[in-house]
């Protein structure tokens, strides 16, 4: 064997350290020391490097990109997961990136749950200049107020609709149920591009559990991981892009209207062997 | 994928049973699985490690040789340590005596924070506090107006002099809260503050000086028990940055397994308060270590439902008994009514049986045997009464005739008075305060029952004895029982399940 045993031991643990997961850490570290066999790398810089580009690799995939071609408007866009992820803040910047890019956007405010949820994405509208369609009256059923927002998308020939949803725990049925709902009401006019997945880098594994739960019940198509800007990793994406085949699409950086970006893995990588 | 740690510790309990010893190679492999389970659950790395290492300490520690059941032990000591972490200074919240008492929330975006203080509010509320909610989130929008419904919907008003959303000053809104509060007679004022990473330095010292201007009596760490290796770094940060006098874990109605609260509770030494588990505002209650430490290890929540079933016990009985103890005059007698009271206990079978990531405990269960009590109290039966009171008398020709009289053999009965002794000595150590600590004896059956009763009148000298276990009779009862029943185990093989 060669002599850099504890490097490596120390990559797993940074693994383990970033939410990796157990599985994951050591399967990517037995495949390092593979490497490093083959390669004879041995320092620490050296396994850093061919750690990061093992990652960049594995992460890399074609479908990455938010799916905004098809040319079938209105594109649809719902945005799912657990309380407090991020998913109103996340709806409030990418309007804001559209809008800029000269698309006409929708919002549906379809939080009719938490108190105050709907004031909180109108000021996002506000401040990202799009439209937003609210619920008539409080604890209005949220498949209505989807199906009134693509009703509105469609009659004012808007490029987008972007669905807000209330926060859930995955092993809620009856609020799982009610998501299906919302995502059949959005289906009785349009198709929906996309099904984005909110998940905080801070969750731990289980995030895994969320990404199979909502996958289930609202076809997932992407994930947005939000908070990267702390001192989280996020690392359970690896094993939500190899295991669910579940495409990282956007990043959350910080709380205001521009703090977020395209997933690279690259940068994710980079990120991750920097860190001691 | 593995299957939960009680299955994967049953796997290494069968290697290691029956040796009488533990190995440093043994700990190692239980300990394993244990590291394992842990980061699973989000426990953060560098606490598993402290912990793993405490637990091998104290598991090659004399403790282990004096066990019937070694590995049994392990798992024992984890859950004691895990128990200690999460519980070891479990208490009330502070309040001032110089009202108002200030609560202060901090945490992360995204916690639960002011639903949180909406819960606080209410339930302070009920206790007959008058409570005031600080709308201090200036950052997020429309935080002020949450915290508005959500004070309204409660019946506690909000003091909210700015419209948030990026204007106002947080630390200047605190500080006039207190003095509103304090012309206005609120007994509580409850701060509820944006949430903030721990590397924003500029957001850190905004909390701090929150803390400077309110000088609060808690200040509560509101942490989200999905939160994965990260705690360490942000536990680090809100206690070095802020100061941790509380935490409280939220979202624990999710079926994440909750690692986080011992990273926390161990990097910031601070008690866990409260949990809150729905969105509902009602959905609030105290912070009980025991299932915590069973949901990290995915073992069910078995403690509790020991504690259920200990309430079988009828306690008048136990006081009885715990006289008769003091007094050594434990009978036959009193042997039969423990038995009787351990088939009341035979309905834990379904109880027990449902529970999730039960494990080996469910064969165990099945194996359960009903047929041993009805002996036993067969044989009793047959007996005269002064043979039940006094053993001493029972010779040759009575054993021949209680053994005919009941429909078993006199090795039977042989078997029932030798068992029967050996309970009246554990028991009348016990009497005496030195408690065999030992999971897997059993004093009435010789396998071991669940608890039994008549630990109930020895608070006492139990807590002098073992300082580390728990001061609740029922609890440590449950905790030296280690849950054994069984016909395997009335040969006295000590085998068990859960613990
Ligand atoms: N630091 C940081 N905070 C974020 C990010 N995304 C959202 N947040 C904050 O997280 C909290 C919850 O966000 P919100 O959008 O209301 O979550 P929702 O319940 O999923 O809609 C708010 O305080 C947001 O400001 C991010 O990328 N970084
Ligand atoms: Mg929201």
């Amino acid at each position: 064997m060669f002599s850099s045993n504890v490097d490596l031991d120390d990559l797993e643990d940074i693994l383990i350290r970033a939410d990796f997961g157990i599985d994951a850490a050591v399967e990517i570290t037995e495949e390092l020391k593979r490497e490093a066999n083959r390669s004879g790398a041995a320092s620490d810089a050296e396994l850093r490097l061919l750690l990061k580009d093992l990652l960049t690799k594995r992460l890399t995939r074609s479908d990455s990109a938010l799916n905004l071609s098809s040319g079938d408007l209105p594109y649809v866009i719902l945005v799912v997961g657990v309380n407090g992820a991020g998913k109103t803040t996340t709806i409030g910047k990418l309007s804001r990136w559209l809008k800029d890019g000269d698309w006409s956007v929708v919002l549906g405010a379809a939080d009719t749950f938490r108190a105050a949820a709907v004031d909180q994405l109108a000021t996002w509208a506000q401040r990202a200049d799009a439209r937003i369609v609210r619920p008539e009256r409080e604890g209005q059923d949220p498949a209505s107020v989807a199906y009134q927002t693509v009703e509105l998308a469609i009659r004012e020939q808007a490029d987008i609709a972007i669905i807000d949803t209330a926060g859930r725990l995955q092993n809620k049925k009856d609020l799982m149920d009610e998501l299906g709902k919302v995502r059949r009401a959005v289906e009785k006019q349009a198709r929906i591009s996309e099904v984005l997945l909110v998940i905080d880098a801070t969750t731990g594994q289980n995030a895994m559990a969320q990404a199979k739960a909502f996958t289930e019940v609202a076809n997932v198509t992407g994930i947005v991981m939000t908070k990267l800007d702390g001192s989280a990793k996020g690392g359970i994406l690896y094993a939500l892009q190899q295991e669910l085949d579940l495409p990282v699409k956007l990043v959350g950086v910080g709380e205001g209207i521009n703090d977020f970006a395209f997933f690279s893995p690259e940068e994710f990588a980079k990120g991750l062997v920097a860190y001691k | 994928m593995f299957g939960n740690l009680s299955e994967r510790l049953s796997d290494t309990f069968k290697n290691l049973r029956g040796r009488g010893k533990l190995s440093a190679a043994d700990i190692d492999a239980t300990l394993r699985d244990i590291r394992r389970a842990l980061l699973e659950a989000d426990v953060a790395l560098e606490v598993v490690k402290t912990f793993t290492g405490k637990v091998r300490d104290r598991a090659l520690g004399d403790e282990v040789s004096k066990a019937l059941n070694p590995a049994q032990q392990v798992v024992q000591i984890v859950n004691d340590e895990l128990k200690a972490i999460l519980g070891g200074e479990a208490r009330k919240l502070a309040f001032s005596k110089t009202p108002p008492t200030v609560i202060m929330l901090a945490g992360l975006q995204g916690s639960g924070k002011t639903t949180l203080a909406g819960k606080l509010a209410k339930w302070l509320k009920e206790q007959g506090h008058t409570p005031l909610l600080v709308a201090a989130d200036l950052q997020r929008p429309n935080a002020v107006t949450q915290l508005q419904v959500l004070g309204e919907k409660v019946g506690v008003p909000v003091f909210a002099p700015e419209p948030g959303n990026g204007t106002g000053n947080p630390v200047k809104v605190s500080q006039d809260s207190i003095t509103f509060a304090k012309k206005q007679q609120y007994s509580v004022v409850i701060v509820d503050t944006a949430g903030r990473l721990g590397v924003d330095q500029e957001m850190m010292q905004q909390a701090s000086d929150i803390r400077k201007a309110t000088n609060p009596d808690e200040v509560l760490f509101v942490v989200d028990s999905m939160l994965g290796q990260d705690a360490v770094n942000v536990a680090k940060a809100f206690h070095d940055g802020v100061g941790v006098s509380g935490v409280v874990l939220t979202k624990l109605d999710g079926d994440s397994r909750g690692g986080a609260a011992l990273s926390v509770a161990t990097i910031t030494g601070a008690p866990i308060l409260f949990s809150s588990t729905g969105e509902g505002l009602e959905a609030f209650e105290p912070f009980y270590p025991d299932r915590m430490a069973s949901r990290i290890l995915d073992m069910g929540d078995i403690l509790t439902l020991i504690e259920q079933a200990q309430k079988t016990f009828d306690e008048e009985e136990s006081k009885k008994l715990a006289q008769k103890l003091a007094n050594e005059e434990f009978t036959l007698q009193d042997f039969l009514e423990q038995m009787q009271q351990l088939k009341k206990m035979g309905n834990m079978k379904n109880l027990l049986g449902m529970l999730p990531g039960v494990g080996q405990m469910k064969k165990q269960l099945e194996e359960f045997d009903e047929r041993e009590i009805i002996r036993t109290e067969a044989i009793i039966y047959s007996m005269t009464p002064l043979e039940r009171e006094n053993p001493k008398v029972l010779n040759g020709s009575r054993r021949m005739r209680i053994a005919k009289g009941s429909g078993t053999t006199v090795t039977d009965v042989n078997q029932l008075i030798n068992r029967f002794e050996q309970a009246a000595k554990v028991m009348k150590t016990m009497a005496r305060g030195g408690v065999p600590n030992i999971p897997g004896t059993n004093p009435v059956l010789a396998g071991g029952t669940v608890g039994g009763g008549f630990m109930g009148g020895k608070k006492k000298n139990d807590k002098k004895k073992k300082g580390s276990k728990s001061g609740n009779p029922a609890k440590r009862a449950a905790e030296n029982a280690g849950l054994n029943f069984g016909s395997e185990n009335s040969k006295g093989s000590g085998s068990a399940f859960g613990l």
